[in-house]
């Protein structure tokens, strides 16, 4: 519900919106230039001087006036001749053209009104108002994805334009619905819907009908101080029932011509000073510094429209459109998808069809948006849910627990949880689990029990589906075609073979870019874009169902790079060890913003073994700013599977690469990465408590060996790998 | 007798149209080109004594803005009935305004004044930017305004 009120208002007002921030981020240029420009009057001087100052060199004034800036225009006629002038307070004299600035009059009315009067004035507060609930659908969002708005500021994640969206949003959010409530303010106020017209005494009928008295004799204009000076308008030459007229920024009143006496008098009132200084917020008119703050801030307006364009394409490209979606509140069947990479969006959409087929309105949406109070006629609530790494929410499920947790009891609605996963990792599931664990605890009544799909299997899922056409009494078949990703057709370049000494016969296969269209290089779509760790998701021949590779290398490096060992019996492995320069593969970039090195300078420890040198080997060729690099590489024979071994001295020499140690375990005294990882431990100490980032890539066992042996060498100082792992300096990438 | 017939016209309105003791008359008024956005027009009529006597077009619809255009803020106190119907667009720079009323023959030759104030926006408010007495000879006789009016002319 708030993404469609961010995304619509968002896609349909992009234009306009642009149009508006980057005129209003020009426009917060001026009254900071006519700050710097006007000589400014000094502190104390009266009213009464001024105007003798200026009527001594201009005897026709008509008029002074003083921006909120400080500048003092007067206007005069001079044997029958309009003539005005900006005026240095000191003397008196003009100094400088009155002329509107052509460009901030071209500026304004398209910022305005787009040059179309009233209907452009109407289309632009649209677009104002559009940006208002931008701002706040936006925040909304923001604070439920970092898991409350005490995150506020919390570190990000994700693809780059989700979070430069979320990034600039989140500095940016303050300025934009001061800019955006303002002008609705503004608008209101020019089409007279607001009572704060300027409050004007009457015009006194009686005068003393004499005239000639001198300015600096008149007791209010001594008084006044420039400061508060906004207006004085001198009386008609020659006519003696006009009198002075008066506008300071508490009121208007009038004095006589002939005896000085101020005889009318009248405060501003309540709502005219309300919209004042909503006046003065939104120009930055006598706050040229905020007006600067709040241009620089709608600056982030095209690049959070453009990467908000990004982020729509690419969640429209993850989940398949669902046909006859029907709205929470009308759906009889709720259902709930938590789902990471978009695979389990295409179960959900399998499920919706089916169900319908049968007869029910079924709603589905994702766990995130997890509203019970909106399920007035549902009678059950069916969660499909992946996991994302060990066992940590999905994208689309982050907030799930905490708002089950924080309600009072659980929905009196049915649940059933069926879990995504793969059951070679050890986290098997464990999203969804920990959802079923907690709905229990919270005494959700149970529909059916907890199950689960491994590797999308479509019969796991068309089993399920019997079981829930059972418990609704209903014949189900869930028949699931996954979606295919777009794919490439990739070409191998070369083959480098490893381990067949010692029974594990490995490759270095290396791939040719694909051609990239522009929309794609634009987008940073497919493989227009990648770095050394995202994964390749390959469709061997035979089957629809992926198999991923952590890339060892980036774009810039010019090519795909995989490290592919030969399964006994897998399908995949067996086609990509198989091929031959000339011969191709199907495959598709799968994005693992999770696992880079990031910026900065501080030290990487690297950790791998097996083929899990890859993504890190990519890393140290990658490494052109010389970053400091500690490679742990654990094999099996230094003859047979020391993959870019050939490559290490190089990047040793180029500084690519600090430090290599390296594990054997195929020898006499066999040696594993974390017994290296010991063996140096006082260096590895040390280099994690200066800051250094721990990144491990390998098999589960590997990994669980090193995540013991760090916690044994961190001990003394306090740290664990747990604790880096919340800071984010320990990522890992387990197979 | 006539000046009976004056003040009744002037009290209710200052044209009645289908009157037998009126007569069409168009008020043509064309603005220089001074560089800004807009102006707002009033044009109205004062007696031979100077007071108010009514308004025959009001060129500008935003009533907010209506103090600019000073003498006829003071004699009228802002009063938007004043110009109810009789209430156009604002006029853009280098344009000309036309507008065809029917007036009563009891304005003419008797010392009425007609009198157009202008303002424009962020450029100075310009009342009295013209004052013409309403004769029968001064029909057809073209005159400037003192800042924004280039030509103001009534016809009949």
């Amino acid at each position: 519900m708030i993404r469609a009120l961010h995304r619509w208002p968002g896609l349909l007002a992009l234009a306009l919106i642009t149009i508006l921030a980057l005129s209003g981020a020009a426009l917060s240029v001026f009254p900071a230039a006519e700050r710097l420009a006007a000589p400014q009057a000094k502190a104390g001087l009266s009213v009464a001087t001024l105007a003798e100052r200026i009527k001594a060199v201009y005897p026709g004034v008509e008029q002074i006036r003083r921006a909120p800036s400080g500048r003092i225009t007067a206007y005069w006629f001079d044997q029958g001749r309009p003539g005005a002038a900006v005026i240095d307070p000191a003397t008196g004299q003009g100094v400088a053209s009155a002329d509107p600035n052509q460009m901030l009059r071209w500026l304004t009315n398209l910022h305005r009104a787009l040059f179309l009067g009233d209907g452009g004035r109407i289309a632009m507060a649209g677009a104002a108002a559009a940006m208002l609930v931008l701002s706040f659908s936006g925040a909304a969002l923001v604070a439920r994805r970092a898991g409350g708005w005490r995150h506020w500021f919390a570190r990000l994640r994700g693809p780059l334009a989700g979070r430069l969206h979320v990034e600039i949003a989140r500095i940016a959010v303050i300025g934009l619905v001061l800019s955006s409530a303002t002008a609705l303010w503004m608008t209101a106020s020019t089409f007279d819907l607001l009572p704060d017209g300027d409050a004007i005494p009457a015009f006194p009928a009686e005068v003393s009908g004499e005239t000639g008295i001198e300015l600096h004799r008149m007791a209010t204009l001594r008084r006044t101080p420039v400061a508060e000076l906004r207006e004085l308008s001198f009386p008609y030459p020659g006519d003696a029932t006009d009198v002075f007229t008066l506008k300071t920024d508490r009121g208007t009143g009038y004095l006589d011509q002939g005896t000085g006496a101020l005889i009318a008098w009248e405060d501003l009132s309540g709502w005219a000073r309300v919209s004042e200084t909503i006046y003065m917020l939104h120009t930055g008119q006598g706050a040229a510094t905020l007006g600067l703050v709040l241009g620089l801030m709608a600056l982030g307006v095209p690049a959070m429209g453009a990467t908000g364009v990004l982020v729509w394409r690419a969640g429209r490209r993850g989940r398949p459109r669902i046909r006859g979606n029907r709205p929470a509140g009308r759906a009889e069947t709720i259902v709930l998808v938590g789902s990471e990479g978009g695979s389990t969006w295409g179960f959900a959409a399998t499920l919706h069809a089916a169900l319908s087929e049968a007869g029910q309105n079924v709603h589905v949406g994702p766990m995130s948006g997890f509203a019970p109070e909106r399920y007035i006629r549902a009678e059950r609530i069916i969660v499909l849910v992946a996991t994302y790494g060990d066992g940590a929410a999905p994208a689309s499920a982050r907030g799930f627990l905490d708002r089950l947790d924080a309600a009072d009891r659980a929905p009196a609605l049915p649940l059933a949880v069926l879990g995504f996963g793969d059951r070679s990792f050890p986290a098997y599931c464990a999203f969804a689990r920990a959802v079923a664990t907690a709905a229990e605890a919270k005494g959700w009544p149970e529909l059916l029990p907890l199950a689960t799909v491994d590797r999308q299997s479509e019969q796991d899922f068309a089993r399920w589906g019997r079981a829930l056409g059972q418990a609704l009494g209903i014949p189900l078949e869930l028949a699931h075609q996954p979606v295919p990703p777009a794919t490439e057709t990739l070409t191998l370049v070369s083959r480098r073979d490893y381990g067949a000494q010692v029974q594990a016969p490995t490759a270095i296969l290396r791939f040719a870019l694909p051609r990239v269209s522009l929309w794609q290089r634009l987008s940073g779509a497919s493989f227009a874009r990648f770095a050394a760790g995202d994964l390749i998701g390959i469709l061997p021949e035979g089957s629809s169902v992926p198999r991923f590779y952590s890339l060892a290398s980036g774009r810039r490096d010019g090519f795909i790079e995989i490290v592919v060992k030969k399964h006994p019996g897998g399908l995949c492995s067996g086609q990509l060890t198989a091929l031959e320069p000339g011969q191709t593969a199907t495959g598709f970039l799968r994005r693992n913003p999770g696992f880079r090195p990031g910026r900065g300078r501080a030290p990487l420890i690297l950790i791998g073994a097996g083929t899990g040198i890859g993504p890190l080997a990519g890393f140290v060729r990658g490494n052109a700013r010389r970053r400091p690099v500690h490679l742990f590489f654990g094999m099996r024979h230094p003859d047979s599977d020391f993959f870019y071994g050939e490559e290490m001295p190089a990047w040793q020499a180029e500084r690519r690469l600090t430090r290599l140690v390296t594990a054997v375990s195929r020898v006499a005294r066999p040696s594993y990465v974390q017994d290296a990882l010991h063996g140096d431990a006082a260096e590895v100490a040390r280099l994690i408590r200066d800051g250094a980032r721990v990144m491990v890539c390998g098999g589960h066992d590997m990994a669980a060996g090193v995540a013991d042996a760090l916690a044994e060498i961190l001990a003394p100082s306090g740290l664990s790998p747990e604790a880096l792992k919340a800071k984010g300096r320990y990522v890992e990438d387990v197979y | 007798m006539k000046s009976l017939l004056g003040t009744l016209a002037l009290t209710t309105a200052l044209t009645i149209p289908g009157l037998a003791m009126a007569r069409s008359v168009t008020l043509t008024t064309t603005l220089n080109n001074y560089g800004g956005d807009g102006a707002y027009l009033a044009l109205y009529v004062t007696d031979a004594s100077g007071a108010y006597a009514g308004s025959l077009w009001m060129a500008g619809g935003k009533s907010k803005y209506y103090e600019h255009l000073r003498d006829w803020y003071r004699a009228t106190g802002g009063d938007t009935a004043q110009v109810n119907g009789i209430t156009g667009a604002s006029v853009g720079a280098g344009r000309t305004l036309e507008v065809t009323l029917d007036l009563a023959d009891a304005l003419f030759d008797a010392g009425y004044t007609l009198h157009i104030d202008a303002a424009v926006e962020d450029l100075r408010d310009s009342p009295n930017e013209v004052a013409v007495p309403l004769t029968a000879e001064g029909a057809g006789t073209p005159v400037q305004g003192r800042r924004y009016i280039a030509s103001f002319v009534y016809d009949m």
